[in-house]
C-alpha cells in the first residue's frame, strides 16, 4: 500500500534538454494533484519518471514506506495517450488481458465493465471504438485491478461532458478509499486537487 | 504464472491475428524454396545434393520476417510501458514474447521444413532430423532474433536494422544444423551437429532475454 508520494528536488533531462529541475511534490493518501504546464513542458515525462520508466537526472522519488520497485510493480497505474490497446483485438480481449496482467480478478473486471458501461462495446474491435469509448476502455483498467496510485495523462480530453462528470465520481471514490492521483491536465480536474505547474 | 500465461496467449493471438504473420512467413518460405532451384538449375542430382541446405537457409530467412514486430508493436502503442510495470521481471516477459514468436511462426515453419526439403529432392529419411533441427533452430532464431528486435526499437526502418543485427547471430545455428543434416545425408555421424545446435539454442534462451530486457529499458527511458 502506498501511503504517500514524495518528489524531492527532481530534475529530468530528455534528449539533452533539461525539462525541469528542483521539482517537489508531496501527496498523501486521499489527495490528488493536477499537473499543468505548456505543451512539451514535461508533464508526460514526469508521470513516466514517477513510474520508473524515465531515469532521473537528480532528486528522489519515494512511495511512503513502500519499496520503490514493489510500488511500481504492483502499486500504480499509468494511463497515457498511448493506451496500449491493439486495434485488431476486441475490447473484451484487451480488457481481460490487461486485467490479468495487472492482477485483477473476474469480479473486479466485471465491476469495471459495469462502471464504465462497456458491456455493449466488448465484442467490438478496438479500431471500431470512438476516441471517447477507447479512453473509457483504457480507464477501465483502473477499476479492473485496484492499485493505489493513478498516474493519468490527459485522462479527460476525449471524454464528453457526461463522462467527464462520471469519471470525476470514479476519482472521488478512489481518493475516498485512500488512493492517490497525479493527473496531467489542460482543463481543470472535476475534483479538488493540489496544483503543480511545470516550467512556470 | 497466470500473468505469463495471459501474455503468451496474447502474443500468439497477435502473431496469428489479422495480417496472418505465420502465413506470410510460410508463404515467404515456400516462395524462397521455389525460387532457389530456378536459379541453380533443375537437374535432380544437383538439387538433391543441396536440397537440405537450401531448405535450412530459407528457414533462417523466413524466421527473420516477423521478428520486426515482436517489440515494435508494443513500443509504438505504449503497451510496453504497461507491460514493464508489473511484478513479472522484464527478462521473463521478453522470454515469453520470444516463446510466443516461436509457437506462432517457428513451429509452423519447422513443420513445413521437411516438406520443402523433400520437394527439392532430399531423401525422405531426412525428414525427422530436419524437423528436429528446425524446431531447435527455430528456438535459437527466435531468441537471438529478439535481441535484434529489441535493439532496433525506435529506429526508423527497424526491420532492416533487425536483419543486419541478427543475421550474424544466425550464422552458428545455420552452420551446426547444416552440418548435422549434411552428415546424416552422407551416412556420417550427425549427433555432434544437433548437439551443438541445441547448445546454441539453450544459450540463446538463457542469455537472450537479459539482452532484450536491457535494450527495452534503454528504449523506454
Amino acid at each position: 500500500m502506498i501511503s504517500r508520494l514524495s518528489l524531492q528536488n527532481l530534475s529530468v533531462r530528455r534528449g539533452g534538454r533539461l525539462l525541469f529541475e528542483g521539482l517537489a511534490l508531496s501527496l498523501a493518501a486521499g489527495e490528488a494533484c493536477a499537473l499543468t504546464g505548456r505543451n512539451g513542458a514535461g508533464k508526460t515525462s514526469l508521470l513516466r519518471t514517477i513510474a520508473g520508466l524515465v531515469t532521473t537526472e537528480a532528486g528522489t522519488i519515494a512511495f511512503g514506506d513502500a519499496d520503490a520497485d514493489a510500488a511500481r510493480a504492483t502499486g500504480l497505474h499509468l494511463i497515457g495517450h498511448l493506451d496500449g490497446l491493439k486495434p485488431g483485438r476486441t475490447a473484451r480481449e484487451e480488457l481481460d488481458f490487461w486485467s490479468r496482467w495487472t492482477g485483477g480478478t473476474a469480479a473486479s473486471t466485471h465491476q469495471a465493465i459495469r462502471r464504465l458501461e462497456l458491456s455493449t462495446l466488448l465484442d467490438l474491435e478496438v479500431r471500431r471504438l470512438s476516441a471517447g469509448q477507447r479512453r473509457r476502455l483504457a480507464l477501465a483498467r483502473l477499476i479492473a485491478a485496484p492499485r493505489p496510485l493513478w498516474l493519468l495523462d490527459e485522462p479527460l480530453s476525449p471524454l464528453d461532458g457526461v463522462w467527464r462528470e462520471r469519471f470525476g465520481a470514479v476519482m472521488t471514490e478512489h481518493l475516498a478509499t485512500g488512493g492517490l492521483i497525479v493527473a496531467a491536465v489542460h482543463d481543470p480536474l472535476p475534483i479538488p486537487a493540489k496544483a503543480l505547474e511545470i516550467g512556470a | 504464472m497466470s500473468r505469463a500465461g495471459a501474455l503468451l496467449a496474447r502474443e500468439v493471438a497477435l502473431a496469428w491475428g489479422k495480417g496472418g504473420g505465420p502465413l506470410v512467413a510460410l508463404g515467404f518460405y515456400a516462395g524462397t524454396a521455389t525460387l532457389l532451384p530456378l536459379a541453380t538449375g533443375p537437374e535432380p542430382a544437383r538439387l538433391a545434393a543441396i536440397a537440405t541446405g537450401m531448405a535450412w537457409v530459407a528457414l533462417a530467412l523466413a524466421a527473420l520476417l516477423s521478428l520486426e514486430r515482436l517489440f515494435e508493436r508494443d513500443y509504438e502503442d505504449g503497451a510496453l510501458d504497461l507491460i514493464v510495470l508489473s511484478p513479472v521481471p522484464l527478462e521473463i516477459t521478453c522470454a515469453v514474447k520470444c516463446l510466443g514468436q516461436w509457437i506462432a511462426t517457428g513451429a509452423p515453419l519447422a513443420l513445413a521444413a521437411p516438406i520443402a526439403a523433400i520437394a527439392l529432392g532430399a531423401k525422405p529419411q531426412l525428414a525427422p532430423l530436419i524437423l528436429a533441427c528446425a524446431l531447435v533452430g527455430g528456438l535459437a532464431f527466435a531468441f537471438t532474433g529478439g535481441i535484434g528486435a529489441a535493439l532496433s526499437l525506435g529506429a526508423r526502418r527497424g526491420g532492416l536494422l533487425t536483419a543486419v543485427i541478427v543475421l550474424p547471430l544466425f550464422v552458428p545455428p545455420v552452420i551446426f544444423g547444416g552440418a548435422a543434416l549434411d552428415a546424416f545425408a552422407n551416412g556420417l555421424p550427425w549427433h555432434a551437429g544437433l548437439a551443438l545446435l541445441s547448445a546454441y539454442a539453450a544459450a540463446a534462451v538463457a542469455l537472450g532475454p537479459l539482452a532484450m530486457a536491457a535494450a527495452c529499458r534503454n528504449a523506454l527511458s
